[in-house]
């Protein structure tokens, strides 16, 4: 009977998936660049730069169906249940693994790290932003924060997939309101994972390296 | 049927005709060359994207002179987006490229749509080139603004202005001569430039020696002059979907094939100074609608005034 009652909410977020990813074609043409993988569905976790809310949506609209069915964006709790709305769009439509960035907000003693583990542990691929927060910097790269390594330490097997978004600060550059209608290409490099006795800090520079290799080199037109 | 749709349907038949044969002699030549060779399968995908151009073109021509439009409009679109994605742009310039989109170019095509002449040939050239680099100004970054604004103005005159000049030929009234012909017009530029195209590329294999221009493109001065005699032929055959009667259809496709062709080398040009390949990737192994559409659009803006300067 439950099931019975959230089957037109189920299908409400699969429309309104199915129209997030229509408009982010329309609009942006998005072009996903299979340069070290094959678009198979292998479990994997999706590393990406973060420089705008478009982001997220961009890398999943540009997943084929089959692998989008299969992948969870990793998202903040305190952004994605803020009001109803996102709380719908979040968690049911891009189907989200939530995280509390704020301890105070956490049950006492949960790991926030434990619902990833999780997430992988059912076999879900991850889209995760290791610079934690949106980079408003005129850097490439916020340093990582430390979730990248500790998932790559915690299960091995799963591929670490660096993925470069391109042209997004372009399409809406922070304080626009109107979207441009540019080609975005979204880039997947060759997989990663953490070698044997590497520590924290000198895995989490060559997963920027890998990720910043995919970068565009042209200067700035 | 108007008589104009029935004069279509051999034309349509012809064309079909035609790109069945293209595709069977492909197949042949695929069969002979082994599944690999990079000129047959270049050659296979031309003939795939043609097949496409022609579905939809049907489609619009049923659909008459909105159908037209909007297809153009789509197609003026897609291009401005492959182009302006390889210009210079600054966070300032961001509501001019925004009006660019979704004001400029669907004015542009209802100017042309509701046939005001005064305006649509002017409103690009005038009113956008004076008017947008005021908004970009007024955001106050004067960081490379001159190529900034002449980028923005040259990716609008190519993709909104010239494209736009090809359901023009629709408004074109010449006298004794029914005005819902104007959309053979169209077929009869467009059939005449992609068929220039088609036998360039032909006879540039087949007896291309001398290069145009070195390290820019691979056309050649045999390939382009037996192409543009050989257009010229066959836009007498096809004279009655115009005006003009056989002699001048045979000139007008000369001219339409030149320029046109011409036209594709300052694409390879602005495409090499980029560093990319092709537009974009929107025509499945074909690059993107600017690759396809470049010599059409470097015609349709002459043809259009020749037409208008010698028979209105």
């Amino acid at each position: 009977m439950k099931l019975l009652l959230s089957l037109p909410r189920r299908a409400a977020a699969k429309v309104v998936g199915l129209a997030i990813s229509l408009l982010v074609h329309f609009l942006t043409a998005v072009r996903a660049n299979w340069v070290g993988i094959e678009p198979v569905n292998r479990q994997r976790v999706y590393f990406a730069n973060h420089v705008s809310n478009a982001d997220m949506p961009m890398i999943w609209s540009c997943l084929p169906p089959n692998l989008r069915r299969n992948v969870r964006p990793v998202a903040a709790a305190d952004y994605w249940l803020k009001n109803k709305l996102r709380a719908f769009v979040g968690p049911e439509v891009f189907n989200c693994v939530l995280v509390d960035r704020r301890p105070e907000a956490r049950e006492t003693g949960h790991d926030p790290m434990q619902n990833i583990l999780d997430a992988l542990d059912e076999g879900a691929s991850l889209i995760i932003f290791p610079e934690g927060n949106r980079n408003m910097t005129d850097a490439p790269l916020l340093p990582f924060k430390a979730g990248l390594f500790n998932m790559g330490l915690a299960r091995p097997d799963v591929d670490l997939v660096p993925t470069w978004i391109a042209n997004v600060t372009d399409i809406m550059p922070k304080g626009e309101v109107i979207p441009l209608p540019l080609i975005c290409t979204v880039t997947f490099g060759e997989p990663i994972h953490v070698a044997d006795n590497e520590d924290k800090t000198a895995f989490l520079e060559r997963a920027s390296n890998a990720l910043l290799a995919l970068a565009p080199k042209e200067e700035k037109l | 049927m108007t008589p104009t749709t029935s004069e279509f349907l051999p034309i349509f038949f012809l064309v079909c005709g035609l790109m069945l044969s293209l595709t069977i002699f492909g197949e042949a030549l695929r069969q002979r060359a082994g599944p690999d060779n990079p000129v047959v399968e270049t050659f296979m995908t031309r003939v795939r994207s043609w097949w496409g151009m022609i579905v939809l073109f049907t489609l619009a021509l049923i659909a008459g002179k909105v159908g037209m439009l909007v297809l153009f409009a789509f197609a003026s679109f897609a291009a401005l987006r492959e182009f302006l994605t390889l210009t210079s742009k600054r966070q300032a310039d961001h509501l001019s490229l925004a009006l660019a989109f979704f004001v400029v170019l669907p004015l542009q095509y209802i100017f042309v749509g509701l046939g005001w002449q005064a305006l649509y040939t002017v409103f690009v050239p005038v009113y956008a080139f004076l008017l947008l680099p005021i908004v970009s100004v007024l955001r106050g970054n004067s960081e490379r603004f001159l190529v900034r604004v002449a980028e923005t103005q040259w990716a609008l005159m190519i993709t909104v202005f010239c494209m736009s000049h090809v359901p023009a030929l629709m408004t074109i009234q010449v006298e004794g001569h029914p005005t819902d012909r104007g959309i053979l017009l169209i077929a009869f530029l467009i059939m005449v430039v992609q068929f220039g195209d088609l036998l360039d590329f032909f006879f540039g294999r087949r007896i291309g020696k001398t290069r145009i221009v070195e390290g820019i493109s691979s056309k050649t001065w045999e390939g382009k002059m037996c192409s543009i005699m050989a257009t010229a032929v066959i836009g007498g055959f096809l004279a009655w979907m115009t005006p003009f009667g056989i002699p001048a259809a045979m000139a007008m496709a000369a001219l339409a094939t030149t320029v046109g062709s011409f036209g594709s080398l300052v694409f390879a040009a602005i495409k090499r100074d980029r560093g990319v390949k092709d537009w974009s990737h929107l025509i499945p192994g074909q690059g993107g609608f600017l690759d396809q559409l470049d010599s059409v659009v470097f015609a349709a803006p002459i043809f259009y005034h020749v037409t208008t300067l010698i028979w209105t």
